[in-house]
Formats: C-alpha cells, structure tokens, sequence
C-alpha cells in the first residue's frame, strides 16, 4: 500500500534513525510511505482551552496538504504528532462551525473536508498488514534480547484518540513478540516521562527517568523501545544528568520500535542510525550476537 | 492557610473564566483524589491536583500563585482516570492561560544555558514554549 507519510520536525533532526528505520522497514513489510509536500510542524502539542483555535491552524493546514495529493489516510510515527493533530482533526470533524471558522482564516487554501484520517504506524502494522505477516519476515535472530515497551502517554491517553486499551495496552508487546524478541512486562510504561519539562525542571526528569528505566531494567529489560523522540530525549540523552543526580542509577539503551524493526527484518545497519543514541546499543548488540563486531562501524 | 469560604466566591468571575476556558464542569469533582494518586509531578507539587480544583471550586485565586500549575505535564493521566469524567489537565491549562494571557511567561527562554539549546530537540523546545509562553 501506498499512503502520504507526516514526519514532524524531530524526526529530521535527533530522531532521524526513526524515520530511516521506519521508512525501510514500512517498506519490507509492503506499505509505502511518501513524505507529504509542504508539511509544517503540528504544533507538538495540542491546545487544551476551548477559545484557543489559532493553535489547531497547523495541524489542519496538514491535513489540507493530505487532501491535495489526493489521499484520505496519512500515517505519522511521532507519539506527540500522532496525538495532536489526532485531536485537532476530531475536533473539526465533531463542530463544523470551528471548522468553517479555520477555512475562513486560511481563505488561500482549498477548504478542509473533514475526511482526512490520521493513522500511527503501530496501527498500520497491526491492522492492514498483520503481526502474523511481520513476523514471516523475519530474518535476524534476537537470540532472546529482553524488550521493554514504553508507551509514555500520548498513544494511548486521552481514550478518544489512543492507539491501544489506555491502561492495558498490548500493540507493541505483539509487535516486539512477531520480532522474535522477548518482552519484558513493565508497570511503568504508561509513566510520564516528563515530556517539555525537560526544558526547564531537568532534575524532574532525572526523577521519572531513573524511576521507568529502573523499573524496565530490574524486570530484566535489556532495552526500552518507544516511539516519540521526546520521550526517547528524556529515557535516553537525559540518562547522564540522571546519573549526576543519582549516583546509583545505571541505565540501558532506548531505541524506537522501527529499529528493532529494521534489525529483525535484516537491515539495521544501513538505516538505523545508532550514533544518534545517547547510550549506544551497538556494544549490547554485539554481546547478545545480533550484529557482529565491525558491522558495527558500517551502523553510522 | 486563611481562605474565607462564601457562595460568592464560588460563583466568581474568576470561577466562570476558568469553566469557560477549560469546558469543564468543576462541581463534578467530589475530591476522591484519583488525580493526584497518578499525577506524575506530585511529588513537587505545593497542592495536589484534587487540591487545586477544589481551591478553584472556592474561587480562590492564589491557586494561580502555586507552582503546581506549572509542574502539571500535561499527561492525561488524571483526564482518563477521573470517575466523574472532569478532564483536569484542560483546567490546569486554564488556570496556566489566565497568566500567560497577561504576556507573563514562565519559561525564561533567554535563561536557557546555550549548551542546553544545542540538546535539546526540537519537540522540547516547541511544546515548551506552546505551554509556557504567551
Ligand atoms: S479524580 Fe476527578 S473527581 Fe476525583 S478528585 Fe480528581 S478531578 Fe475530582
Ligand atoms: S495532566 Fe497534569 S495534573 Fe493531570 S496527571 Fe498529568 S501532570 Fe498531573
């Protein structure tokens, strides 16, 4: 299948290794992803007053892109995108004189329909090609490397646009199991991970961050995996200043579930991009016998 | 804490602004205290989230002064966890959007040390700045 594809700004910056890993492996298992022309960023997050339209302006303007190429389904991997132009698209569909409102303001476009819709590649994995399908696929043996699957919230919170049961969800455990990789069953993957605070409050960072990776790491988890770069920032990058603050904390990689993806579909090196982690799975990696020593340094 | 309870106060200006910016129906709340079980930045928080919305119940504006608005996360932990249905993270950005209507903001972007805005992603800086700027 071929379907428009809305990358968002982090993923062509610190996330980049999520979208060539994603790009690839949407690939192997048949789905094509065309970036969509023109995107602008969403906003990030979505606008939680009643009188605050100028803020849903960006995501519609997306969705107005998604309309003009001629397609009615685009397929985003951004948690926090997802999310937020999710809300923004239920919000118009549901009140036609917001809507009218948002066209008028950008009279130079073509009006938005309302019958766009926003889709995460979990659920393109889960619904149109089948775990069953993926797992097929697989090429690359995980000799039993000990998965966590981090969900944080804005996949599964609030309940109108979650991916997955909010308390209970299982997309990703599937996923990681059709991979061939064991899962590690985590009560903290629904935590917060702090999100933007991570701007101001670092130490309120280290605190969530030495908590979920604790949590992951003493049920056995070899990795985390997840699949918003903000949460990746804060479970990742952010484990040095955890370490600053608690001496005692140790960390573990954190990837995004593409990565994992592109390594059991047989090519993870070429797209996934590990440099741009904080803490290198490469070396982890190379112990559990997934890639092997100097494959490595072709892994960029 | 002094706060003198009356009818009055309840039916406020400030009482009215508040439900009409978030949506909500503050008189749902019965203070169970669900939000603040799950609320990820309580353990910062000068009043816990069930604290705060009974203080807006009262018209009790100083609530506006606590640091607990801005901690919130925006999370949506206590929106799905409610048994009453009160979405909390919309009144907490009510309460935050009463000060940064005024042109006040809480992030000080100018503050941010310059090795930090070489880290940080895009994604922080954006949905920081959406939250905790005017
Ligand atoms: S969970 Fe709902 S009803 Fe309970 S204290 Fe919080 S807002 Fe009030
Ligand atoms: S949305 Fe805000 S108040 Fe509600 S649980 Fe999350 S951080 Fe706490």
């Amino acid at each position: 299948m071929k379907i428009p594809y809305y990358p968002g700004c982090t993923l062509k910056a610190q996330g980049l290794g999520f979208e060539t890993s994603a790009i690839a492996s949407a690939k192997a298992v048949d789905i094509e992803m065309m970036e969509l022309q023109r995107w602008n960023c969403c906003g990030t997050v979505f606008s939680l007053a009643s009188d605050d339209l100028m803020h849903y302006i960006a995501p519609i303007r997306n969705f107005i892109r998604v309309q003009e190429a001629g397609y009615d389904k685009v397929v985003t991997l951004c948690s926090m995108c997802y999310n937020t132009m999710k809300r923004a698209n239920l919000l118009v569909k549901n009140d036609s004189e917001k809507l009218k409102t948002l066209n008028d303001f950008m009279y130079r476009e073509e009006d938005y329909k309302g019958n766009v819709e926003i889709v995460h590649l979990l659920e393109l994995l889960r619904d149109e090609i089948g775990f069953e399908t993926i797992s097929k696929k697989v090429i690359r043996k995980f000799n039993e490397l000990k998965v966590a699957p981090y969900y944080g919230c804005m996949l599964t919170r609030p309940k109108e646009v979650g991916i997955d049961d909010w308390e209970e969800p299982q997309i990703m455990e599937n996923l990681i199991t059709a991979l061939g990789a064991e899962v590690v069953d985590d009560p903290m993957r629904g935590e917060c991970c702090g999100a933007y605070h991570t701007v101001n409050s670092k130490d309120l960072v280290a605190e969530r961050t030495r908590m979920i990776v604790t949590s992951a790491k003493n049920r056995g988890a070899d990795i985390i995996v997840l699949s918003c770069p903000l949460c990746e920032f804060n479970l990742g990058t952010r484990q040095k200043d955890t370490i600053e603050i608690y001496s005692d904390f140790s960390g573990i990689p954190v990837l995004y579930f593409t990565q994992l993806m592109a390594l059991a579909l047989g090519m993870g090196k070429e797209v996934c991009r590990f440099d741009l982690h904080y803490v290198d799975p490469r070396p982890l990696l190379i112990e559990k016998g997934i890639i092997e020593e100097g494959e490595e340094k072709n892994a960029r | 804490m002094y706060l003198k309870l009356s009818v009055k106060n309840t039916e406020s200006d400030f009482v009215k602004k508040i439900e009409e910016i978030s949506g909500e129906n503050l008189m749902k709340c019965n203070q169970c205290g669900k939000c603040s079980a799950g609320c990820p930045s309580v353990s910062r928080m000068e009043s816990l989230p069930n604290q705060v919305i009974r203080r807006v119940q009262l018209g009790d504006e100083s609530v506006l002064e606590d640091d607990t608005i801005w901690l919130c996360a925006s999370c949506f932990t206590c929106a799905v966890r409610c048994p009453k249905g009160v979405d909390l993270s919309k009144v907490m950005e009510a309460l935050r959007l009463l000060t940064l209507r005024k042109n006040v903001n809480y992030t000080q972007i100018e503050k941010i040390p310059r090795d930090e805005l070489e880290v940080l992603p895009p994604i922080a800086l954006v949905s920081n700045f959406r939250k905790m700027t005017s």
